[in-house]
């Protein structure tokens, strides 16, 4: 890999004098480098990172049909990564104007990087020198211990995706411990909520109940609050000093469980596979942020691309070139996600709503159509808007907040579906729905989303090891739960179970999935396919996998 | 007459014929398929307001890049032969998994792009899966048939805005009968796929036939040796050649207290073998490949068959050096012949089940173009052993006649999990006829499960082209 040319680079510093004048943030140092196809062969497999620890399967063609991105949530082919200092990859032949283009996306990348909270735990240490070392160090482990390493390398990347990237964020944000009431929260946050259910209007009466007897007595009203609760819930004791109990030490994910709990870890002779598991829990805590924020980065980035290229005085009568280029790729397409499309017209929507007021409850209440669109306040803030996003949304918060009637009707947008034509033999897509609410949830369903499996603590014991899917309506792949547990097992070095759901097996399973829809002239009615979930236990114990049905659902 | 009335058609009359509940039932599923016989990938939808084709629909937001997008860096990604690794290291390496007791994870011969029109280029690679826990994405719930995404533009709720023919012509893609698999720019060959199948099979009953053209069949050798590249590593000659240059360095002071870490190696001691190719006349044939794309195939059994006659056709185009003629035969209730590998090994499963009619259809090419005369003649048909035509009626009498003729027919049924076992359609009939005794040498039968591996592909392959 070569540096970019001097002429290159001057234009580089050009961008980015230009950049931060517009309010964009981000280190001063920055690598640029030429790839060729040969440098992205080794770089892709890598997830473009130079330095990243080497693996066999590296090697190989990996099947990534099945669920692609729910395995490999990070992107191999990115621009520029988010290293200290920032690197970034291009084309030798790219004309000047283009990388002025480029250049700024990835600025406005750079500084999302940089500033988004969500990559907050990847701000103190350089990655690709850290990679460097963990590479070293994998690389003289498997010159000891030879395919030994690669098994634990193996088993515990078929655990990265369940990572708790969210705990390790969460250190960064977390509110003193010693102004807060244990008993208080409980009652809140545990008791009301899991144990009784309650509606939430009850809820909120139950807080307006607290801080007025907070108002009414400082010293008292607490002790008042809860003398009512003890009469109505008399379990309320019991049950509080009971979760007292319990470790309620820092949430671990299941590598680290694994690393600090597993018997046969702590043998000596198996310590060297520690540091191991953590060097490929660490990369994928890093990559983490990426996909969760890709709507979000790639908008961020478009809508900086094309501001600062317009303004910039450098390319002068290339605004068509330009123009070319940049509705390739940003423009909304006709059936299709494009996240560099949605990001940026989202970004310009809010910046919008915001400059004239109506992100208030004033102009949410308003119903009168007319009123709603001359509705102006010239507030001027939407840009410092936007920036506050920037720091703090992810791309759940964005969509979930900001994909509105509005929104929707403004750039003319629908679920589109997919059906087939049995006498034409086409596919036909067609217009599902415009409505708002549809459109916000098909995105929301097309985001990324790991299983939530966690340690069930009260269930692990006799050296079993019992981890629970906490189901959210769709099912594991069942081809790889066997491969999964095996790893799980040789690293805990003894049974392992995973409760999870499935379709319950009813004698045409097999083949309801093709089947939809009367066929004209049939006697026999097809009832619409129903699905029933039944919970299972699968075990594996001694390297043989078995599944039992716990329950219907 | 319109197709769903045909099949209707038929199966009124089946039914007059008698059905059990269960015969009922899978006729039923199969005749209320959703499915169609489309080749995957290349997905472009032509816009009826008279703007051109639609770029490829991208339904992920994930699918999308800055390297592609912004700069047109077409993704790329290493083969094994690029990077260090051999297919020999791989297989060795699979092997020690299983001895350490860990179940293989090396696939070979599940990735393929064959060109169109002839241009064969067959690619078969070693692959592999990472397991994890996720989400099934292939999982919708019932109240979505329908795949949803994302759109702009005009047309009101339930208008149709663009088409996209079913049947691409320049749709690719890869793996059987799955669809919407992204293309694979992997290159590779199949020297690697046919040395090893090469080693383990050859074609049965072969006869002396016709004088249209003389069969080339190479055979190879791994006679030569040759320094820093080639096929196969020689590891006796490469480490009697690092040995040497270590002496000649003076690596090697004491003979009795030999050093091995201290070598040096150099990228020319590495000795190979490679291949000398000698001619070998011999009688000609032509292959046909059946392939049962129904309904019912949807899955695991399409997977199976079709990979099973991709490891077929792979070892006939190295071990013949395309020198048999191939034809590809797909049927639901009615079969068609298919130009090309890539059609067959494309095409998605949908439709009712006729096993009879693929029969038929082979008989009539070979009767009108007089194949029998000139060529040796394989059939190998692949099923999941459902078939309307429960007593196989007019299967049979189809198969009789196919049997004077050729000189192997295989069938391959991969049985669904939740039938029971060994009790197909195919199979039941195939037993009562009595035909796999009375030709034993002529017709083969290989039943399996589901759940089968590479291994059990082989070795039904083994079972199907035994002598």
């Amino acid at each position: 890999m070569e540096l970019v040319d001097q002429h290159t680079k001057k234009i580089m510093e050009g961008c980015k004098e230009r950049a931060r004048d517009a309010g964009l943030r981000f280190e001063d140092e920055t690598l640029e480098y030429i790839v060729t196809n040969r440098d992205l062969i080794e770089l892709t497999p890598k997830v473009m990172i130079p330095t990243l620890y080497d693996y066999w399967v590296h090697d190989v063609e990996v099947l990534k049909e099945t669920g692609k991105y729910e395995l490999y949530p990070a992107n191999p082919y990115e621009t520029v990564i988010n290293t200290r200092p920032a690197i970034s990859f291009y084309n030798d032949n790219n004309p000047d104007w283009m990388n002025v283009m480029i250049f700024y996306h990835v600025l406005a990348h750079i500084d999302f990087f940089q500033k988004n909270l969500y990559f907050q735990h990847t701000w103190d240490y350089d990655f690709t020198g850290q990679a460097l070392s963990d590479k070293r160090m994998i690389a003289k482990l498997r010159s000891e211990k030879g395919r030994w390493l690669d098994y634990v390398i193996e088993f515990t990347r078929g655990l990265d995706n369940l990572v708790g990237y969210h705990y390790e964020l969460s250190r960064f944000a977390y509110p003193d411990t010693a102004i807060r009431n244990k008993r208080v929260d409980y009652y809140f946050d545990v008791f009301l909520q899991s144990e009784k259910k309650v509606k939430i209007s009850e809820y909120i009466k139950e807080i307006e109940r607290y801080n007025e007897c907070l108002k009414a007595s400082k010293k008292t009203g607490e002790k008042e609050f809860f003398s009512d609760i003890t009469k109505k819930y008399p379990e309320f004791e019991a049950l509080y000093k009971k979760q007292y109990k319990k470790k309620t030490g820092r949430k671990i994910d299941l590598i680290q469980f694994l690393i600090e709990h597993s018997e046969f870890l702590k043998k000596e002779e198996n310590q060297w596979m520690k540091p191991v598991m953590e060097v490929i829990r660490k990369t994928s805590i890093f990559f983490q942020p990426q996909i969760r924020t890709k709507i979000m980065n790639e908008g961020w980035a478009s809508y900086w691309h094309e501001k600062l290229f317009l303004k910039d005085d450098r390319i002068k009568g290339h605004e068509v070139d330009f123009a070319k280029a940049h509705s390739g790729v940003a423009s909304l397409p006709r059936v299709g996600l494009n996240p560099y499309a949605l990001g940026l017209r989202l970004f310009q929507y809010i910046e919008e709503l915001v400059d004239k007021g109506k992100y208030s409850v004033e102009f949410k209440r308003l119903l009168n159509s007319s009123d709603r669109k001359n509705f102006d306040k010239k507030t001027g803030k939407g840009m410092d808007f936007i920036f506050k996003l920037r720091q703090n949304y992810n791309d759940f918060l964005f969509i979930n907040t900001f994909v509105d009637d509005d929104f929707v009707a403004l750039h003319n947008l629908f679920v589109a579906g997919k059906r087939l034509n049995k006498n034409k033999m086409v596919w036909e897509y067609f217009v599902k729905s415009r409505n708002a609410k549809d459109y916000r949830q098909m995105l929301l369903d097309m985001l990324y989303h790991p299983p939530d499996i966690q340690v069930d603590l009260d269930r692990t014991k006799n050296g079993n090891l019992y981890l629970v899917h906490h189901f959210e309506g769709k099912p594991l792949v069942k081809d790889f739960i066997s491969n999964t547990m095996l790893g799980i097992e040789y690293m805990w070095g003894n049974t392992v179970q995973l409760e999870t759901s499935e379709v319950a097996a009813v004698p045409t399973s097999q083949a309801a999935a093709y089947v939809s829809g009367p066929t004209a002239g049939m006697k026999e009615e097809q009832k619409p396919r129903e699905i029933k979930w039944e919970s299972v236990l699968y075990t594996m114990k001694n390297r043989r996998l078995s599944r039992i049905v716990i329950r219907k659902i | 007459m319109d197709m769903n009335q045909k099949l209707l058609k038929r199966y009124e009359e089946l039914k007059k014929r008698g059905l059990t509940p269960e015969q009922n039932r899978k006729i039923l599923l199969e005749l209320n398929g959703e499915g169609t016989h489309d080749s995957p990938g290349g997905s472009r939808i032509s816009d009826q307001t008279g703007s051109k084709d639609f770029q490829r629909v991208v339904n992920s937001f994930y699918q999308h890049n800055d390297l592609q997008d912004l700069q047109a860096i077409t993704a790329l990604q290493a083969s094994y032969n690029v990077t260090l690794r051999s297919i020999d290291e791989l297989l060795e390496r699979d092997k020690q998994r299983e001895k350490d007791g860990f179940p293989r994870k090396i696939n070979v011969g599940r990735l393929i792009k064959p060109g169109r029109g002839g241009k064969e280029k067959i690619v078969v690679v070693p692959t592999t899966v990472e397991e994890k826990f996720i989400h099934d994405p292939n999982f919708k719930p019932p109240e979505e048939e329908e795949e949803a995404s994302g759109g702009t533009g005009d047309g009101e709720e339930g208008e149709v805005i663009g088409e996209q023919p079913v049947h691409d012509p320049d749709g690719s893609g890869s793996g059987p009968g799955q669809g919407e698999g992204g293309p694979h720019e992997m290159e590779s060959n199949a020297y690697d796929l046919g040395k090893i199948l090469t080693e383990k099979f050859e074609l049965p009953n072969l006869q002396d036939k016709g004088k249209k053209r003389s069969l080339t069949r190479y055979t190879y050798d791994m006679t030569d040796r040759n320094k820093g590249f080639g096929q196969l590593i020689d590891k006796k000659a490469t480490l009697r050649k690092i040995i040497e240059t270590n002496i000649f360095l003076g690596n090697l002071p004491d003979l009795d207290d030999i050093d091995p870490t201290r070598f040096l190696i150099s990228p020319s001691d590495r000795i190979f073998r490679v291949l000398s190719r000698e001619k070998d006349y011999e009688s000609q044939a032509v292959v046909f490949f059946l392939r049962d794309y129904s309904g019912s195939m949807a899955g695991k059994s399409s997977d199976l068959v079709v990979t099973q006659h991709v490891l077929i056709y792979s070892w006939l185009l190295y071990q013949y050096a395309m020198q048999v003629e191939s034809r590809f035969v797909l049927h639901d209730t009615e079969a068609k012949e298919v130009p090309d590998f890539y059609s067959y090994y494309n095409s998605k499963v949908a439709g009712g089940t006729q096993v009879a009619s693929a029969y038929r259809l082979v008989n009539e090419i070979v009767e009108k173009e007089n194949l029998a005369r000139d060529y040796n003649i394989y059939v190998f048909h692949g099923t999941d052993g459902d078939d309307w035509d429960t007593t196989g009626k007019e299967a049979i009498p189809e198969l009789k006649k196919m049997l004077k003729y050729a000189s192997r027919v295989g069938v391959t049924i991969a049985e669904h999990g939740y039938g029971s076992k060994n009790n197909s359609e195919v199979e039941k009939y195939l037993k009562n006829s009595g035909l796999l005794e009375e030709k034993k040498s002529l017709l083969r039968l290989d039943v399996m499960q589901e759940n089968a591996d590479e291994t059990r592909l082989m070795e039904g392959i083994k079972r199907l082209i035994s002598p």
